[in-house]
Parts: structure tokens; C-alpha cells; sequence
């Protein structure tokens, strides 16, 4: 059962991530994202993070990918022109990815924990009680400067959308 | 032990490497901006997918410091796609373009 999800899962984040890269469109590019998150949020629930998975659903697929396709439509960007297929670079890309497949392959053998079999537990986890409750006790000090980063965040994007004022 | 019907540790980070690929693969061969952009969020989940992985496969039972790590990326990662199209905006009312081939002023 963990075997057929997995694979079910893993083969579509890899087709979906393939279509984010290789779509002309940006729109559709955006849409294919989706699709990345929301496998990548199935195969969190494989691994029995049923709180990230909600997290990512909830902050990816809607917050992050709302504000991608509201700045496409600003920007009102046109499908990439054809231009001739660079070549060069797809080779270079392909020899990296070979060379870190290599040295990944290496670190993978290497790795004696790497060998454990996922088994389910059959019962649903409290794992947000469980980060709530570290959260706010162990992680207490990153978790309020979490705070004051996404105020920094805030603030400064208003300060760059804003316009110039003569 | 049967590599197919056997989900180990190692699979789910050869997803993740492969994942992290394809995002490095798009940020080189794409030139426009926002899809190079999208290509770094996929790199970043690729991250997250390595750490929820080992937290779930940790001796230690029933730790999370692995899932309160990739909290905390989610969240900066929010913060930085905001800041990020923000400044893409900026660059475009500058500029007219969000082609990476046409901003080269930098360019030695």
C-alpha cells in the first residue's frame, strides 16, 4: 500500500515538476506548480506529516500561487516567442544532472539509515500537537523572529510597489 | 528486499534530489524571470521533501524538529516569493521586460 501511493505520488510530482520547466506559457507553468504542491502535499501525508501537508496546501497552492498569477496577469506576459532551442545549454544541464545523479548514487550507499522500510502506524498521528507543543516551548525565540521577519517582509514590499512621489 | 514494493529512506531522497534537478535544470534554461522564479520555489520544496523524510524515518520516535524546520521554511519562503515579485515588479516598470536575456546592464 505504501509502495503504490508512493509511486502513484512520485511520478506525478517528477511529470508535474517536468511540465513547470519545459511549458512555454507562464500561465500554465503557474498551473503545473499547483499540480507540484499538491502532489508534494500527498506524499507529506505518505510520510505521516499531516500537518505540512495542510500547511502546504493552504500557504503554496493558495497564498504563494495566487500572488504568482496575480503578477503574470500585471505583467500581462505573452507565451515565450519561439526562439531556437538552446542547445548548448540542455547539454550542459543534462552533464550536470549526470554528474549529480553520480555523486547523489555515492551518498545514497553510503547512507546505512537509508535502507529503513516506511512502514504506516494505521493511526492518526497528533503530529500539529506535537509541533505546537516544541513549537512554543523549544522554538519560542525563531518563532517570534519568524514574526518580525514577515513584518520586515511586509514593509518592504510596500515600500517597493509604492510609486515615486515627485 | 524489493526496491519496488519496498519504500525506503533512499527513495524519497532520490525524489527529492531529482525534484531539486529539474528546479536547477529550469532556473538555467528558461529566460523568463517569473518561470525562473517558480524553478527556485521547486527547488525549495525539493528541500522540504528531504527534511520531512528524515524526520519521519528518525529513530527518535515522535520528534518533529525536522517538520518544525520545514515550518519555518514555508513561512520565509512566503515572505520571500512577496518581497521577490515585488522587486520584479519594480524592475518591470524600470525596464518594460522580464526577459533575463535583456537585463544585462551589470554584465561585464
Amino acid at each position: 500500500m505504501e509502495a503504490l501511493f508512493f509511486w502513484i505520488f512520485a511520478v506525478g510530482l517528477v511529470g508535474a515538476a517536468l511540465a513547470v520547466v519545459l511549458n512555454r506559457n507562464p500561465v500554465a507553468s503557474a498551473l503545473c506548480l499547483v499540480g507540484t504542491f499538491v502532489f508534494l502535499a500527498a506524499l507529506f501525508v505518505t510520510l505521516e506529516a499531516f500537518f505540512l501537508a495542510a500547511v502546504q496546501i493552504i500557504v503554496y497552492a493558495g497564498a504563494v500561487m495566487v500572488l504568482f498569477l496575480f503578477i503574470i496577469m500585471l505583467l500581462d506576459i505573452k507565451a515565450e516567442a519561439k526562439r531556437p532551442v538552446p542547445y548548448g545549454k540542455i547539454c550542459g544541464v543534462l552533464l550536470l544532472s549526470v554528474i549529480f545523479a553520480l555523486f547523489f548514487d555515492q551518498v545514497l550507499t553510503a547512507l546505512p539509515a537509508g535502507q529503513s522500510i516506511l512502514k504506516w502506524s494505521g493511526e492518526i498521528s497528533s503530529d500539529a500537537k506535537g509541533i505546537g507543543m516544541i513549537l512554543f516551548s523549544r522554538y519560542t525565540l525563531p518563532f517570534a523572529i519568524t514574526a518580525v521577519l514577515l513584518l520586515v517582509a511586509t514593509l518592504g514590499v510596500i515600500l517597493l510597489s509604492k510609486r515615486e512621489v515627485k | 528486499m524489493n526496491p519496488l514494493t519496498d519504500i525506503t529512506l533512499n527513495h524519497y531522497l532520490a525524489l527529492s534530489g531529482i525534484l531539486f534537478m529539474i528546479g536547477m535544470a529550469g532556473v538555467m534554461i528558461r529566460r523568463s524571470i517569473l518561470v525562473v522564479y517558480m524553478c527556485l520555489e521547486l527547488m525549495l520544496n525539493a528541500a522540504n521533501l528531504a527534511l520531512v523524510a528524515f524526520n519521519r524515518f528518525s529513530p527518535v520516535a515522535r520528534e518533529f524538529d525536522g517538520q518544525i524546520m520545514v515550518f519555518f521554511i514555508i513561512t520565509v519562503a512566503a515572505a520571500e516569493v512577496a518581497v521577490g515579485l515585488a522587486l520584479i515588479v519594480a524592475l518591470y516598470r524600470l525596464r518594460q521586460t522580464t526577459n533575463m536575456g535583456d537585463l544585462n546592464s551589470l554584465k561585464f
